[in-house]
């Protein structure tokens, strides 16, 4: 995954999203492990945030742990969009 | 002296005067469609034809209300530029239960649909065309392409029979020959859709509007309706007892008007269903709103797909609700997570309360799930349906009182 250097413009809010696959996803929760600042789980095993779906701003501090779980997902759930 | 033009082909036609426009031919055929409407303009260019359409302020008539010269102009202009490229498609789908315009409107008029497709298709050079139609009406829309040679290019489709069938990437994963099912998406079928071509789907009723603005134009459009809801619109208008009408209206209409037209005695209602199992309700009291963005935001609906379905004052409510999110539960694709689960743990917890269940903490409950599932699911399938129950709950909030207090005298079959 290649990602674009932060803009300065907008330093203070993220610029990539964490797209979650949900026709793919399958609740294992391996990417709750990864980035439980900006996931919790459902009752159903679901990764969950707290005000957004599908599309999960990723603060730059969480862009490494974010890129792990991309690749880390058995189901191959998520990817990153730069915006 | 110079001859007079033959008008014995294409007599001069005047512009659909009044309300009555997409429904203002006397019978389906081709000849009938030609007299009443003129000739189709030879060619619309696609920079002519976004310009009408914004100048119109047509705005898309499947559900989503986007407005229609977007969606052209979110085909990228380099693909705008190269011909043979776009794939067009007409959906007919009308996979919602209450609502019946759709195949109405291909009964009746299937001309200008096929019409609104050819200016589409032109404008853009495109590579393919379809016709996304339910079974039903496959026989007549057949027979009506058949009647004309310019046709003969546009593919007719059945369509898969679901709530959700009409959802744009369900469409084109149905014409793919894949499930009809929803698509996880991060870019626009306008950039890549079908067979990765840009791929720009309108409304079947949408593509009758673009056939007739191609023709008057755009000041002619807005010349019924309201600023906010400029045009006609067609409604499927019902209420209990009354069977289904589908009714071609100014755009903006008040919609104690609209059912009272059908024959509904408006006194006898407690809330009309606004834009189908998706929408919202609108309490009795706020009858006299119009039928357009504004005056429909506040209570979370918007004109949509255009369904009206009045509730009496005697019909339980939350009973109502529970089977209509019972079925909507039904009708997930099955792909995503918090909406296989989400929506059938609901809808539970809408039919105890229905029941009689006087759990105080059950309100809270269905607010808490639908919290969970909106945003979280490829299509808006958990999103309308969580918009509907928390209508249901916001609006019937002195129902779901009497339901815990024990004491709803309602009819709850």
């Amino acid at each position: 995954m290649n990602l674009r250097a932060p803009d300065p413009r907008s330093a203070a809010d993220p610029t990539v999203l964490l797209h979650i696959d949900w026709t793919k996803c399958d609740g294992r929760g391996l990417c709750t492990e990864i980035l439980p600042e900006l996931l919790a789980r459902d009752e159903w095993g679901y990764p969950l945030s707290y005000g957004y779906g599908s599309n999960v701003p990723v603060p730059d501090r969480l862009l490494d742990a974010a890129t792990d779980a991309v690749s880390l997902c058995p189901r191959q759930a998520l990817t990153l969009i730069d915006r | 002296m110079s001859r007079a033009p033959d008008t014995t082909l294409f007599p001069p036609v005047q512009a659909p005067a009044g309300t009555t426009r997409l429904t203002a031919a006397r019978a389906a055929d081709y000849g009938t469609h030609q007299t009443t409407f003129g000739p189709l303009p030879a060619h619309t260019d696609s920079a002519a034809l976004l310009a009408a359409l914004r100048d119109s302020g047509l705005e898309g008539r499947g559900g989503a209300g986007f407005p229609a010269w977007r969606k052209l102009a979110a085909v990228p202009a380099r693909e705008r530029a190269r011909r043979r490229r776009v794939v067009v498609i007409g959906n007919a789908a009308e996979g919602e239960p209450l609502s019946q315009k759709d195949a109405t409107l291909l009964l009746r008029s299937p001309h200008l649909v096929i019409d609104g497709l050819l200016t589409v298709a032109g404008a853009l050079g495109a590579h393919s065309v379809y016709l996304y139609a339910q079974a039903s009406v496959l026989e007549a829309v057949g027979r009506a392409l058949a009647e004309r040679a310019d046709a003969a290019g546009i593919e007719l489709r059945e369509a898969a029979e679901s709530f959700i069938s009409g959802e744009a990437s369900a469409v084109v994963n149905a014409l793919a020959g894949r499930e009809p099912v929803p698509q996880d998406r991060t870019v626009r079928l306008t950039e890549s859709g079908l067979g990765g071509r840009p791929t720009l789907l309108h409304n079947v009723e949408t593509l009758a509007h673009i056939a007739l603005i191609a023709r008057f134009g755009a000041a002619w459009f807005r010349s019924v309706g309201t600023k906010g809801d400029p045009g006609t619109r067609l409604v499927t208008v019902g209420s209990d007892g009354h069977p289904s009408t589908v009714l071609e209206v100014a755009g903006g209409s008040r919609i104690g008007d609209v059912l009272r037209f059908t024959g509904v005695d408006t006194g006898t209602l407690s809330a009309v269903l606004v834009g189908g199992y998706h929408g919202a309700w609108l309490p009795a009291y706020a009858l006299e709103a119009r039928l357009d963005r504004a005056d429909l935001a506040g209570f979370g609906a918007n004109p949509g797909a255009g369904i009206l379905m009045g509730l009496g004052e005697r019909r339980c409510p939350i009973t109502v609700a529970a089977a209509v999110a019972t079925y909507l539960a039904g009708e997930t694709a099955g792909q995503c997570g918090p909406c296989v689960n989400g929506l059938p743990a609901m809808a539970a917890v809408l039919r105890r309360l229905a029941r009689g269940d006087r759990d105080p903490g059950l309100p809270g409950e269905v607010r808490r799930l639908a919290a969970i599932v909106t945003g979280r699911g490829s299509c808006n399938h958990p999103d309308g349906t969580a918009r509907f129950v928390l209508s249901t709950l916001t609006v019937f909030a002195d129902d779901v009182a009497a339901h815990l207090a024990g004491h709803c005298r309602k009819d709850h079959r």
